[in-house]
């Protein structure tokens, strides 16, 4: 087996070049369930919230009351409105042209509201009905391989080895050097790149126990059979309309997360990285040893 | 990246528009796909399920003070029957009204107003959780079904009470139906009264189901009719109820 080693066997230090084993079987298998039920629920979500495109704070919250976000339209313009602070979206939130070229907006006192284009939803016309199909059975997919992948890492070892952050990356001057080293699309070499960084761990981090975590529980708090069985649920999140706001920013979060988190991978090499995340096998990027600036 | 005949940033873009093109109408096959959809409503079973097993059979719904309702409790879907019926009991403030209470029972009844407001009535500040997303919090006042349900004697092969509504849309008459754990609900009345004035038209007089732990298109306005019965699939068009059947709406609506 030259050039490749099982990296947890550590025969020998691997280097630049190497073939090493990057990703478990787990892991592969959680990311890619876990992308197709994401996107699912996003735009299946979109549809939803299309549906009524106001957020409030609180446990009630409907037309009559002020909302804190809002995506409509006045006249010709469509707009997205944060607090006071008011957008024109004309083409793409609030007022846009479908498929056939049929101009959708989103007037007032008309159920059939119109936020998020065609493209963005599922299915991609209107229909409540259809996004609460997909994105009730899709939430069940994202819910159990979340907690089967989180039990399954605490016990091979996977959090406790790679994702929890040491020490030494917690100082400040640690992760200021990593910042650095991200802005200007520095990537480790060797078999340094086989080591999270501390930004990619406290992201990882941050959506594996705390995005998605909070996007369920959220998610649940919105039932209202469950109000009545887990009380707790609605207390903790101040109310109904409160928990479908949480909801709906940390899926901003997350959709966040996925521009950087895709960004990175194409920043980083495509092709190393995706072949790692589908096959496990990463070739390690060659030493900087050359280049005249290497620390 | 010399080597490359199409320059990167061009690729990226064309592979992500073609991928995402193919996967937008792969999602609008699959979701006019009626296997697809019955698979996708195994969901919905699995909610029902797991919600039963965490949720006490009496589990109250969140009940709030006067304080927290809503300033203005908006209405939608029918706000005003059009059948000559109803606008004939409108217009004599339902003094020749009755609620129908009949299919499995052993003691079909028939209700005054009168009769219904001399029941005992249970009073509640509880918040309404329309399908759309949006929630207001209201009182509502009225007997509790169990109460009329014991009246009129349950036959033990009933397994569902069905609300007939005077209400249709475009001449598909409202319904709605639910278990017997939520229609022996403490919570689940039929409410006469809001915010403590005689139900408005608007919100469903003469009398509105309330089953709290629902959403808002299972609390059936202008109810005119109950109806006991041991299955519901053989009913209009078999889902159980008017959203139900029309849109595809989940029937468990705890949801």
């Amino acid at each position: 087996m030259t050039g490749s080693v099982r990296w947890e066997d550590d025969v020998r230090s691997p280097k630049g070049g190497d073939l090493v084993r990057r990703h478990r079987l787990s892991t592969r298998i959680w990311h890619w369930t876990n992308a197709v039920a994401l996107l699912v629920l996003l735009m299946s979500g979109l549809m939803i919230f299309n549906a009524h495109p106001r957020l409030y704070w609180g446990e009630y919250g409907a037309n009559p009351d002020p909302a804190w976000l809002e995506i409509g339209s006045r006249g010709d313009q469509g707009f997205l409105r944060v607090g006071k602070v008011e957008v024109p979206t004309t083409g793409v939130l609030g007022r846009w042209r479908d498929a056939n070229g049929v101009t959708r907006s989103r007037a007032f006192g008309v159920t059939r509201s119109r936020a998020f284009p065609h493209w963005a939803t599922i299915p991609s016309h209107y229909s409540l009905a259809d996004g609460r199909l997909w994105h009730l059975a899709f939430a069940w997919i994202l819910a159990l391989s979340l907690a089967l992948y989180m039990l399954w890492s605490l016990v091979n070892g996977h959090v406790g080895r790679d994702l929890h952050v040491r020490r030494e990356q917690w100082s400040p001057r640690h992760i200021w050097h990593d910042l650095k080293d991200h802005a200007r699309l520095r990537f480790p070499t060797g078999a340094a790149a086989l080591d999270y960084n501390v930004l990619q761990k406290l992201s990882y981090v941050t959506v594996i126990f705390v995005l998605l975590p909070l996007m369920i529980a959220t998610g649940l708090t919105m039932s209202p059979n469950l109000n009545a069985g887990l009380r707790w649920l609605l207390d903790l999140f101040g109310g109904r309309q409160s928990a479908r706001s949480i909801h709906f920013i940390c899926a901003g979060g997350l959709v966040a997360f996925f521009i950087v988190h895709i960004a990175m991978v194409f920043a980083a090499g495509p092709i190393r990285e995706i072949r790692s995340i589908v096959t496990g096998w990463y070739r390690l990027p060659e030493d900087r040893a050359q280049e005249s600036d290497a620390p | 990246m010399t080597d490359l005949v199409i320059p990167r940033r061009r690729f990226i873009g064309g592979f992500a528009t073609a991928v995402g093109g193919a996967a937008l109408s792969g999602c609008d096959v699959l979701n006019d796909n009626e296997t697809f959809r019955e698979t996708l409503r195994l969901g919905e079973t699995l909610h029902h399920t797991a919600q039963r097993l965490v949720t006490d059979r009496n589990a109250l719904a969140a009940e709030y003070a006067p304080s927290q309702m809503s300033p203005v409790f908006r209405s939608n879907g029918n706000v005003m029957p059009e059948s000559a019926s109803y606008q004939a009991h409108l217009a004599d403030g339902f003094a020749n009204w009755a609620l129908q209470v009949d299919g499995l029972v052993g003691n079909p009844l028939r209700i005054t107003l009168a009769q219904l407001q001399a029941l005992p009535a249970r009073s509640q500040i509880t918040r309404h959780d329309c399908v759309e997303g949006w929630s207001a919090i209201g009182k509502w006042s009225g007997p509790q079904l169990s109460t009329i349900l014991r009246q009129a004697g349950l036959s033990s092969r009933a397994r569902y009470i069905v609300f007939h509504c005077a209400d249709s849309f475009a001449s598909r008459p409202y319904y709605e139906s639910i278990d017997l754990i939520e229609a022996f609900h403490p919570q689940t009345i039929l409410a006469l009264r809001m915010n403590d004035q005689p139900l408005p038209t608007a919100h469903g007089a003469p009398a509105r189901l309330r089953v709290e732990r629902q959403l808002g298109y299972k609390q059936a306005k202008f109810v005119m009719r109950l109806e006991a019965r041991d299955r519901i699939d053989n009913l209009h068009g078999g889902r159980g109820g008017y959203w139900e059947d029309s849109a595809g709406y989940e029937w468990y609506a705890g949801i």
